[in-house]
């Protein structure tokens, strides 16, 4: 057992409570939990700054509203329904288009308005915010994500996870929904973890419940060796979000758009440690690197091609 | 370096005054440990003249072992004086009074307890030797006596063992016959050991005292001898010889003289009575810490009242659990609802037991939880439904205390105890859980509450432990110390160590 964890800190993989001890606890200040535990606060602070995400319709605050919602709804074909404080992926709608009055999802199935305004109290009422607080709904557009993703992926939207620490990507990895997930990008439900070298934006070897896999579970694919198209654009957004929002250590979740690119979807004060396992590699090496050189680094471009350069050749 | 010096000044006050109390005062260390005390007794009689009465009987005095407290006089109608340092080093009692006619009787009673006390005994000088030297043949017999014992002993020890050998044998040799006269007494052997011993230059004195015994009425005097040595009083058995004194000899009066006096009365008859007395230690601990160091015990739980201290006895567990908690969230990594809704589910199992708490905490959360998804449907705000999920857990407690006690079950009837709030609040998370991270993660995390629950209420019925946080509060400063230590634990935990093994396979 003494071994086991001798071998892990050799490697370097960062434990909760170290995470929580010397990395968010120091660098992440509680009042800037706010800004990223609430999407619509971090989506308003993103576009203030210029930063691609997904284009925001509306935003349901009280039950009243409801009854306005078909006019909003008129004008668009396609959109997403989730809540403001949902983690988890949990509570998101996906419509991808109609039917006479019915609304269209993702995965095929139909939806009536008035089983839509259902789904919106029930996020209204907190049933999927951290605590059961009420809760806003968001309404925005739905991603078309790029074909890049689509042979190594069931259903769903794969997203992209870079840990940012002092404005420096450290760590990355794809999210790819199975069939076990319910189309969620979350490891533990089941979603396979790839990680991504951050010098090439290639994917490396993928995870699926703690085993390597070469194949996607479901669609057969073979999943290593992807190349991210415009990496450095995804890098400088994440890396941006540093500045965005003041939190030292942060995820950022991002997914490619076919049309417009890489868009930042949320981020998160307290990101999870299963990325080590991803990429096969604990993260202390790479954070006390950071550590080390992140005041020397002024620029976003400075920033970016030191990870490029040095954050990756660590392993 | 601030963590460290506030854990360590933590750990310190809390441990040193822990053995503080616990060496020094005797606080006892084991719940409900029991020690012995005395009660003993002087009866004092005579028959007075019908003229002015004045009766003085000395009073025994703290040693080393033994306290003296709760002092008692019964007299009715004498005035009363008492000094605690005559002449000869003695405490004194004195009754007095105008006239008095007939049998007469005064009591004095007091508590004797066994403490290991640090008061000085009293430095006296050696004293004037009170007795008168010895002449003629007496002093032949007492210098050859001495002589011998000289030549067969080596230091003090060994000369008064010596010395009290001799004086005790069946057949004493003439000197010793001769020093000691017709009646062997014990106390006139000890009386002629002090005569010899200062003769020889080394003074010593008479010390005259009782055994404390289980029951005794008219306990017989035993005479111990004390023998001044390098500014100190050394004791020694009159009859062994051996240093040293028995633990139930209590000291009365120091010197050859009678118990008590009397002028203007006679047949003044004085009887002790002794009589054992036991009682819970932590009581005598406070009594004892009330004489050595009044502070501790003024300013402790047990100058609360009752009920209040029954109040602390389960209060003070929970730092106990607090602890256990954060060793096992942050060193074993183990989910729980909540931070610390495991204590409070422990402290309701106190109610209940701990296997038919399990039991009803399962039964109420279940059925607590299935109604909560039924108000689900009804897309309740917050506070109206944790409200009606409250009024729905109080109505199923009540039918469920209802039937248990129709089926016979006595049990149930202690549900009623069952601090519904704890139960409202982990249906509530319970539920939050189950609709966010899924059922599993829900049924993980209600079981690692149950099973925290339950070790933490084992170890917090462990009578031993309610004991030391209450009588030891100061303990909890260690636990504190112990806990911000755990706040800097920023190594693994021990399921992340299964989390994680994949990484180590794959590595060279």
């Amino acid at each position: 057992m003494f071994g086991l964890a001798k071998q892990l800190a050799e490697i370097g993989v960062l434990g909760l409570n170290r995470r929580n001890a010397e990395y968010t606890l120091k660098y992440n200040k509680r009042r800037l939990y706010p800004l990223v535990d609430d999407k619509l606060c971090t989506k308003q602070l993103a576009e203030e700054a210029r930063m691609a995400v997904p284009e925001l319709y509306g935003v349901v605050e009280a039950a009243y509203q409801i009854r306005h919602l078909p006019e909003v709804l008129k004008q668009h074909t396609d959109f997403v329904i989730k809540p403001a404080r949902g983690s988890g992926g949990e509570g998101i709608l996906a419509i991808s288009g109609r039917l006479k009055e019915m609304y269209r999802q993702t995965n095929g199935a139909l939806m009536s308005q008035e089983e839509l305004n259902h789904h919106i109290l029930n996020v209204l009422s907190g049933i999927y915010s951290l605590g059961g607080q009420p809760d806003k709904v968001l309404i925005e557009s739905l991603v078309r994500f790029d074909p890049l993703f689509e042979e190594v992926s069931y259903q769903g939207v794969p997203d992209i996870r870079i840990i940012v620490f002092l404005g420096i990507p450290t760590m990355a990895m794809v999210r790819l929904p199975t069939r076990m997930s319910g189309g969620k990008a979350n490891l533990h439900q089941g979603a396979i973890g790839a990680g991504i070298d951050i010098g090439t934006g290639k994917t490396l070897m993928a995870v699926w419940r703690n085993d390597i896999v070469e194949e996607h579970p479901d669609t057969g694919n073979k999943i290593a060796g992807l190349k991210i198209p415009g990496w450095e654009t995804l890098l400088e957004l994440a890396a941006r979000c540093y500045d965005l929002t003041g939190l030292g250590y942060q995820g950022v979740d991002i997914v490619l758009d076919k049309g417009k690119g890489p868009l930042i979807l949320e981020l998160n004060a307290r990101p999870g440690l299963n990325i080590q396992i991803a990429n096969r590699a604990g993260l202390l090496p790479r954070l006390k690197l950071v550590e080390k050189n992140h005041k020397k680094l002024a620029s976003v471009a400075e920033r970016v091609s030191f990870a490029k350069e040095h954050v990756s050749t660590l392993s | 370096m601030h963590l460290f010096i506030l854990v360590l000044g933590l750990t310190a006050g809390g441990s040193g005054l822990f053995l503080y109390k616990a060496l020094v005062l005797n606080f006892p260390l084991i719940p409900r440990a029991r020690t012995n005390l005395w009660n003993v007794e002087a009866r004092v009689t005579f028959i007075a003249r019908n003229r002015p009465v004045k009766v003085s009987l000395y009073l025994p005095r703290n040693s080393k072992r033994l306290v003296i407290m709760d002092e008692n006089f019964i007299s009715r109608g004498y005035g009363l004086t008492t000094t605690n340092q005559t002449q000869d080093g003695n405490r004194q009692a004195v009754w007095s009074k105008r006239k008095a006619r007939g049998q007469q009787s005064l009591y004095y009673s007091s508590v004797v307890r066994q403490a290991e006390v640090k008061e000085p005994v009293a430095r006296l000088k050696p004293p004037d030797t009170e007795f008168p030297k010895f002449e003629g043949p007496y002093l032949e017999a007492a210098e050859s006596l001495i002589a011998e014992i000289r030549e067969q002993s080596a230091d003090l020890d060994s000369l008064v063992a010596e010395l009290m050998k001799r004086l005790n044998k069946p057949q004493p040799d003439s000197n010793v016959a001769l020093l000691i006269g017709k009646q062997a007494l014990p106390a006139k052997k000890v009386e002629v050991a002090v005569r010899v011993l200062s003769h020889a230059g080394i003074p010593g004195r008479v010390v005259q005292g009782i055994r404390l015994v289980q029951q005794k009425r008219d306990a017989p005097l035993l005479q111990w001898l004390e023998v001044h040595h390098g500014n100190v009083w050394k004791s020694y058995d009159p009859v062994t010889g051996e240093a040293g004194v028995s633990d139930d000899y209590l000291a009365w009066w120091r010197g050859t003289d009678p118990m008590g006096n009397i002028k203007g009365g006679n047949k003044l008859r004085i009887e002790i009575a002794v009589s054992l007395n036991q009682e819970a230690a932590i009581s005598s601990a406070i009594e004892r810490g009330r004489i050595v160091s009044p502070f501790f015990v003024d300013f402790s739980l047990f100058s609360l009242p009752i009920q209040t201290q029954a109040v602390y006895r389960v209060l003070l567990l929970v730092p106990v659990g607090a602890f256990l908690l954060v060793v096992f969230r942050n060193v074993i990594g183990v989910k729980t609802f909540g931070t610390f809704m495991p204590i409070l589910i422990a402290l309701a199992f106190r109610e209940t037991q701990l296997l038919w708490g399990i039991v009803l905490f399962s039964l109420v959360v279940a059925l607590g939880l299935s109604i909560r998804f039924y108000l689900d449907r009804l897309k309740l705000i917050l506070a109206p439904r944790l409200g009606s999920v409250l009024i729905v857990v109080v109505l199923l407690m009540a039918s469920l205390s209802v039937v248990t006690h129709h089926l016979g079950l006595e049990r149930g009837l202690s549900v009623a105890l069952f601090p519904m709030v704890i139960l409202t609040m982990t249906i509530e998370r319970m539920s939050i859980v189950w609709e966010e991270r899924g059922a599993s993660e829900a049924l993980q995390q209600g079981a690692g509450s149950l099973v925290i629950a339950a070790i933490a209420y084992l170890i917090m019925t462990v009578s031993y432990v309610e004991h030391l946080a209450f009588v030891f509060p100061e303990l909890l400063l260690v636990l504190l110390a112990g806990t911000l230590l755990l706040g800097r634990y920023t190594g693994y935990r021990l399921l992340e160590l299964h989390r994680f093994k994949a990484l180590v396979k794959e590595q060279p």
